[in-house]
């Protein structure tokens, strides 16, 4: 309401300034009620990151292991920023001119022409807000896939993947999907990350611990988490972050921002319900790790859905990922043998395929008018738009699985992938880092 | 001089010292220790992977007493570790040969 008044009176005032209308017409309308909500956005999914995955992952780890586990997500914190800061951005978010379907230009390097920019997408926030925020995003990205291949590889590997798949992965896949790329043109829809962030991070995750191989002594030795409390913390950190993390996504402060807050919550908490009760039938018990896995679950799948949906289909799309993340957490993994240490692709890959595919059942312009009063999902009745989310699942899943092989192959070669069989069974801890907790 | 060493389960660590309080005996030593015995042990499963973890946390109560104490520090440790079930746990009794408190000097039952 303050904003529709706020922009009427703003129209006056150009109405009255006659020749001043096209040069004031070009200046950014800023508004602190965005700015304001972008701002803290921002800070959320930062908080997601460190401590919230690194907490999550550091929980999970056998107790040697723990200080390298934790260590991880800081440390692509700091690489991914800077990288994010001098060419990310840039490529990511700009338009490439003849190569815009690719990737962007180096216009926006080092921060260059963000004084007094908008970004087309968020017109009502500074660009260096709206840089910000989604240097959030390329952070947290790589960091989860860590969560694949955790307790056995080296740091300066870990370290060169990361860059390497920032820059040649997770880079062209927000443009493409976000940045005026060729999915996003094609019209597939992804509001928050469900292709970008999760099923990139999931099928990445998977690819690495298929190519470095299993634990030493996974399947025979005792490998359980040693510490749950950290690893609820740290889910705790990443519920509450991710409202910063869908409800930011709206780029403004409204109904839309709060529409995508109720369906994250929602998704959330139905998730974690239903694999605690999957796992209670099942097995006889309510594991901790299945309520926390089950709401990790629930708020992955919801990411692309949560400012396109209605709260009800939230609700099913909650339910729907508590039950099929649990199945390939628990039975996929078992039953095809791979050592994803932490289940990254069991729950984020699986859980950003299954929500990117339900956008196209529940997308309703009712909440989002993005087809500009076109039907969008299969409820509006354009059952198009599922194909359109499955070409978009298979293109960045198939774009993401053969580009982390090759920056493997080629950190493989460089450095090395993998510590030796002593350094993993004394624990990477003491060495890797030289220290260790008592 | 007998040392009694009783292997009992974690929670019931209190009543035992109460209980061998109650019969005169003045001092104890108090391990954490892992095993297992009829009890075998349980299965732990997170996200589908099962554990079983076959070593169960126990704890060791070592006391050193007169002859004459033995059977009544037995009895004590018995009653107050009994809970019926299985992983109670076991008492062992083994001749010492000599005691000496550091501080005096003392030794034999004087030292105890």
């Amino acid at each position: 309401m303050l904003k529709a008044v706020a922009r009427a009176g703003a129209l006056m005032t150009l109405v009255g300034a006659g020749s001043t209308v096209a040069r004031a017409a070009d200046k950014p309308q800023i508004d602190t009620g965005d700015t304001a909500w972008l701002l803290v956005a921002t800070a959320l999914v930062l908080m997601m990151n460190i401590p919230g995955l690194s907490l999550f992952y550091a929980g999970m780890v056998r107790k040697k292991n723990v200080l390298a586990t934790a260590v991880q997500a800081f440390a692509v914190a700091a690489l991914v920023t800077v990288m994010w800061f001098m060419v990310g951005y840039s490529l990511a978010f700009t338009d490439g001119g003849a190569l815009n379907g690719v990737i962007g230009s180096l216009s926006r390097a080092f921060g260059a022409g963000l004084q007094g920019s908008v970004h087309e997408l968020a017109k009502t926030v500074p660009e260096n807000v709206f840089l910000m925020y989604q240097a959030t995003f390329a952070v947290i990205t790589p960091a989860i896939i860590a969560g694949a291949f955790a307790e056995r590889m080296k740091f300066s590997a870990m370290l060169w993947f990361m860059a390497l798949w920032l820059l040649f992965v997770y880079v062209p896949v927000a443009h493409w999907v976000w940045g005026g790329g060729f999915l996003g043109t094609a019209g597939v829809l992804d509001f928050a990350g469900g292709l970008v962030v999760h099923l990139n991070a999931g099928i990445a995750g998977l690819v690495c611990c298929i190519v470095i191989g299993k634990r030493h002594g996974y399947g025979t030795e005792y490998m359980a988490p040693h510490n749950l409390v950290l690893t609820l913390v740290g889910t705790s950190l990443l519920w509450v972050g991710w409202f910063g993390f869908n409800a930011g996504s709206a780029l403004s402060s409204g109904e839309l921002a709060g529409n995508a807050m109720l369906n994250t919550h929602i998704s959330a908490a139905v998730a974690a319900l239903v694999w605690m009760a999957i796992e209670w039938v099942s097995r006889g018990k309510p594991s901790v790790l299945g309520i926390l896995s089950g709401a990790v679950a629930g708020l992955g799948t919801i990411t692309p859905a949560a400012g396109y949906v209605e709260p009800w289909a939230a609700l099913l799309i909650g339910a729907s990922a508590g039950a099929v993340c649990y199945w390939a957490s628990v039975v996929l993994k078992t039953r095809l043998g791979y050592d994803d240490s932490l289940d990254v692709f069991g729950v984020h890959g699986v859980g950003g395929i299954l929500g990117s595919i339900l956008v196209g059942v529940f997308a309703t312009r009712a909440i989002n008018d993005v087809a500009k009063g076109q039907p969008i999902g299969l409820v509006d009745g354009n059952a198009g738009q599922i194909l359109t989310q499955l070409y978009g699942v298979a293109v960045v899943g198939a774009f993401c699985a053969v580009a982390t092989w090759v920056i493997l192959k080629i950190v493989d070669a460089v450095v090395g992938l993998r510590v030796t069989r002593d350094e993993e069974v004394e624990g990477l801890d003491t060495a890797l880092h030289g220290e260790r907790v008592q | 001089m007998k040392l009694v060493s009783a292997i009992i389960k974690p929670f019931k660590l209190d009543e035992v010292r109460d209980a061998l309080t109650g019969v005169g005996v003045s001092g104890l030593t108090v391990s954490e220790v892992k095993g297992f015995g009829r009890q075998k042990g349980q299965t732990e499963i997170y996200r589908g992977a099962e554990y079983l973890v076959s070593f169960l946390p126990k704890v060791k109560v070592e006391i050193v007493v007169d002859d004459a104490q033995v059977e009544r520090a037995i009895e004590a440790i018995q009653k107050a570790a009994h809970t019926g079930k299985i992983g109670d746990g076991k008492i062992f009794v083994t001749a010492v040969e000599q005691a000496v408190r550091i501080r005096t000097g003392e030794s034999g039952s004087n030292a105890l």
